[in-house]
């Protein structure tokens, strides 16, 4: 993933005391973070603040990590516990995958990206429209899998799932990530 | 990508196979089944085509870049903070185990008591070991439940686990004493 040393030799650095070392880990995993975050906070402003509290907490446990699994993995079950505990505090409503009114309420709060999303044509963009539209849930599921690069055993650690429940969750968001793409973006998919 | 394609129960099982097949988890018997279904069936040669683009452009997408400051500012909180002791250092797995082994034979005694209690000889006929009807809760006796000899020997190796545990605590609890005198 990243040149340079391991996580594993950072920690244990950062464990000794070095504690400077630690920036080299928020700079390698804050863009993940932060892309993480962001799928469920839907505002940039809440997406740093939660980012920079995900960062501490993981400082503050750092010892607790065994390293029996990947750094990311420890990283990114924090960034689930804390982003769920921001939305409650929020009193947003996460709402079941089934829950067909999830899918009302995301068109309606996507209405306002109907206007701004005929001026995204660049691929890169129009994916991370579309992914915006999604609930949290398929967002996060969808980010994991694609941008981070975790496998489903790894994401169904991260979620408390099943592997075969992780796999149908991300079955069904790439289902509705293509709902969304045909729905915003069918133009620009053609002329790509 | 096709706009006006609706996503049917049948689709939902093509599409669940499809992604397998692209992600590559599929057994490998499975994936010839696809191979030749791609190849012969132009209604999951498109669709598969379908998936194939979005699942690429989801791979390309970039991730989402916090502002520049944003380790400087992870940063300067941590200065704020110490590294918390791991969870393991200040949780007893000894404790853990006593009160595991505590309940495990809380289970078990009640488990012996019931079964030496079953009239097992009644049970040739194929009904129950012992008679349900009779069996009124209201008018059970039980102080001469606690005369029993299992009950006894129980009791006994709960007292001596809870002396155990209440033991360590207090040597526990003196050593960090000494510590802080």
């Amino acid at each position: 993933m990243s040149t340079g040393p391991s996580d594993s030799e950072i920690i244990s650095l950062v464990l000794k005391g070095d504690h400077n070392a630690y920036a080299t880990l928020v700079d390698r995993y804050k863009s993940y973070v932060f892309t993480l975050t962001l799928r469920f906070t839907k505002n940039r402003e809440d997406a740093e603040e939660v980012s920079q509290d995900i960062f501490i907490k993981a400082y503050r446990s750092l010892a607790d990590f065994k390293g029996t699994a990947k750094f990311s993995t420890w990283l990114y079950t924090i960034v689930n516990t804390t982003c769920i505990t921001f939305l409650r505090k929020k009193r947003l409503e996460v709402k079941s995958l089934d829950d067909e009114k999830t899918f009302e309420v995301a068109d309606s709060q996507d209405s306002g990206f109907r206007a701004n999303v005929v001026e995204q044509k660049s691929r890169q963009n129009m994916v991370n429209q579309a992914i915006a539209m999604l609930n949290p849930d398929d967002a996060e599921i969808i980010t994991l899998f694609y941008k981070n690069e975790q496998s489903l055993e790894e994401i169904s650690h991260i979620l408390g799932l099943e592997v075969n429940a992780a796999k149908v969750r991300l079955h069904r968001a790439r289902g509705r990530l293509k709902e969304k793409m045909e729905k915003y973006f069918s133009e620009e998919v053609r002329n790509l | 990508m096709n706009a006006n394609m609706n996503t049917s129960l049948n689709d939902d099982g093509m599409e669940g196979r499809l992604w397998e097949y692209i992600d590559g988890s599929g057994s490998l018997e499975e994936r010839s089944v696809i191979e030749k279904l791609l190849a012969d069936n132009q209604q999951w040669k498109e669709k598969y085509r379908e998936l194939l683009e979005l699942h690429q452009l989801v791979q390309v997408s970039s991730l989402e870049e916090p502002s520049m400051r944003f380790t400087k500012n992870v940063m300067e909180e941590i200065a704020k903070y110490h590294i918390a002791p791991a969870t393991r250092t200040y949780i007893d797995k000894k404790i853990i185990r006593g009160i595991g082994i505590f309940f495990i034979t809380l289970i078990v005694g009640f488990l012996i008591y019931g079964f030496s209690q079953i009239n097992w000889q009644s049970s040739a006929d194929n009904s129950l070991p012992f008679d349900v009807s009779k069996v009124d809760l209201g008018k059970v006796d039980f102080t001469k439940f606690f005369n029993n000899t299992y009950i006894n020997i129980f009791m006994g190796i709960n007292v001596v686990l809870g002396l155990m545990l209440l033991d360590r605590y207090l040597a526990s609890k003196r050593k960090q004493l000494h510590r802080e005198a």
